[in-house]
């Protein structure tokens, strides 16, 4: 888990770099990451085409995947659609641009698969107090849904439900399990 | 001694096997409390009952206000039955500022007769003293009520010892999360929920007949009020999207809660007579955590407008504009109101540590209570003396409370698993 969290990382240097065109220093900073809610406004300007349809990623750390939105495509451990857990910074419910991919696969999916449904869990760490967690959560939640309506999804195939702080991915009480706890999961029913 | 050591180990035993006990330990911040002498009660019509020892109870309450230390059994130097076996001069050189006598007796119908009585040692003469009928279950309540009246007695204040507690608890693999009452000593816990899913947010009703929660039991969250007595409950919201952090006013006529069932977290108010719902707060940031002025006319709650968590206050007048109230630090976070309306306790949040802190109103002063680093759910004692809280204590979550002048601490912890999300009610009902 924390190697793909690293993985992550990199990659959003990578994709950063490589499509957006960004300057260092334009990506919001800290302070204004929560008010950069509106995950439409957040991510256009993004720059998204090298990835081809139902083909392979190249020159990413999800190079290697597959891409395909057959039905039992989810259980391919090999395909973008098995990345189920999007994480996130704490206290905010930004997406980072590699996420947005893997998201808009899930949309994708779920546009040209109707009858799937999704339970889409919200989760943030054991930081701060636990209502404003549970909103937090949901935050998360919508973000991620926001993304996978874009892409063609039905809002009745979606539901979501936030947990807040309560059922974390990893005990303990450091960024290490921290960063694990921040999360959201797309969980196929 | 050798009986006391069986004793103690009895009543160790005891509190293990019958229910999983809060076990209240003082943890910082005797000194400065009025020292009082309570003497142990006499028994008569019965050997004395372990689990209703009403001295004891009456200097356990009195010990974890902070305003009281009570003398050790050991170190009493007489120990006076009758008002005429006194001798205050002893007492005033011992530095004793008051002095409590009773005695409890069984009698031929079955019911006990409580009776104390409250002596200022430097005047001599006798402040307080009552009598009252009890049975068997209603001892350790009894005993409370002795402990409310010496304490409003001497420090003018309403006792809040006669009341109950609710509070979360969670233990075993999978999880079993327990929604559960207690006495304020932690003692006679009942479970008024079991599930597998999470149960948040527990709240009293200010009558302390009903406890409104949220229980996610169904998969997806609810709101729920449930009757402690009858043990009926009734499903009061069940949006799509978060249901969560219900309030109840203080003239008991309306819930506050925080609903997205409009795509974002904001306040609403649910009539509690018709159910109507009206909603408060229209912001894109998160409005959550609301919790009642004590004129039922307005709000205190936690609001991201600002980019960080910060607190808030909003009248219920439409046309009235949340005014900010948290401008030092930048995670400030659900607010416990005051009965008097003159502090808030809230979650005070700096470099990754999170504190109980207090905003005092009137002079806009803070003050921080408690060492974090995860502290959270502040729940002011219903006569504003302590601050009920959730904390952790190697790893492990426990409950503690504090004065609130930040003197006195205390931990409440469970002997099996974690407790979280305490609530004090106002009355015992």
């Amino acid at each position: 888990m924390k190697t793909g969290i690293m993985k992550n990382s990199l990659l959003v240097l990578v994709m950063a770099l490589l499509f957006s065109g960004c300057t260092p220093g334009t990506k919001p900073d800290d302070e204004m990451a929560d008010m950069g809610a509106d995950i439409s406004e957040a991510t256009s300007g993004t720059t998204i085409g090298t990835i081809g349809e139902g083909g392979m990623f190249a020159g990413t750390a999800l190079e290697g995947m597959k891409i395909s939105y057959e039905k039992n495509a989810i259980n391919d451990p090999e395909n973008v659609l098995s990345i189920k857990t999007i994480y996130f910074a704490f206290d905010s419910s930004e997406i980072s641009e590699e996420d947005v991919e893997v998201i808009k696969h899930h949309g994708k999916y779920l546009a040209l698969q109707p009858d799937v449904t999704m339970r889409l869990e919200g989760h943030t760490d054991e930081r701060g107090t636990r209502e404003y967690n549970v909103a937090l959560a949901d935050r998360r939640a919508q973000a991620v849904k926001k993304l996978l309506l874009f892409q063609g999804a039905s809002a009745s195939q979606v539901t979501i439900i936030s947990y807040g702080e309560e059922k974390p991915a990893a005990l303990g009480h450091d960024e290490d399990a921290w960063q694990l706890n921040r999360r959201a999961e797309l969980v196929y029913e | 001694m050798l009986n006391r050591w069986i004793l103690l180990l009895f009543i160790a035993c005891f509190s293990q096997t019958a229910n999983a006990v809060l076990k209240i330990d003082i943890t910082e911040g005797i000194e400065g409390a009025t020292p009082i002498a309570i003497i142990p009660f006499t028994w008569s019509g019965t050997s004395k009952l372990v689990d209703a020892d009403i001295s004891a109870i009456v200097s356990s309450d009195l010990a974890r206000s902070g305003k009281f230390s009570p003398v050790p059994e050991n170190q009493l130097l007489a120990r006076p039955q009758r008002p005429d076996d006194i001798h205050f001069k002893t007492w005033r050189v011992a530095g004793v500022d008051h002095l409590v006598i009773g005695a409890v007796e069984l009698k031929a119908d079955g019911m006990y007769k409580v009776e104390f009585r409250l002596f200022n040692v430097y005047r001599g003469e006798q402040v307080l003293g009552y009598s009252f009928n009890a049975t068997r279950a209603t001892l350790r309540t009894t005993a409370h009520q002795v402990s409310d009246l010496i304490f409003e007695k001497l420090t003018g204040l309403p006792g809040a010892f006669n009341s109950r507690i609710a509070y979360v608890t969670s233990a075993g693999k999978p999880v079993e999360y327990r929604l559960q009452v207690a006495d304020t000593d932690g003692y006679n816990p009942q479970t008024l929920l079991t599930s597998k899913e999470p149960i948040m947010s527990p709240v009293w009703s200010p009558d302390g007949s009903r406890v409104v929660y949220v229980s996610f039991e169904t998969g997806m969250s609810a709101i729920y009020i449930h009757n402690i007595h009858t043990g009926e409950r009734e499903k009061v919201a069940s949006f799509e999207g978060i249901n969560s952090a219900p309030a109840w006013s203080p003239d008991g006529k309306t819930l506050a809660m925080t609903l997205s069932k409009e795509g974002n977290p904001d306040i609403y108010i649910m009539s509690l007579e018709n159910r109507a719902l009206r909603r408060l707060t229209r912001h894109w940031a998160i409005d959550t955590e609301p919790a009642w002025m004590p004129d039922s006319q307005s709000l205190v709650f936690t609001s991201s407008r600002s980019g960080k968590p910060q607190l808030y206050q909003l009248s219920l007048d439409q046309d009235s504009r949340p005014r900010r109230l948290t401008f030092d630090g930048n995670y400030n976070a659900n607010a416990s109101v005051s009965a008097d309306g003159r502090a808030i306790a809230f979650v005070h949040g700096a470099n990754n540590s999170y504190r109980i802190a207090v905003l005092y109103l009137d002079t806009r002063m803070m003050q921080v209570l408690t060492d974090g680093p995860l502290d959270e759910s502040p729940d002011f004692a219903p006569n504003g003396t302590m601050v009920l809280y959730a904390s952790q204590d190697k790893g492990k979550a426990i409950l503690a409370a504090v004065s609130s002048d930040g003197r006195q601490k205390q931990r409440l912890a469970l002997s099996d698993g974690e407790v979280r999300e305490p609530s004090w009610a106002a009355k015992r009902n």
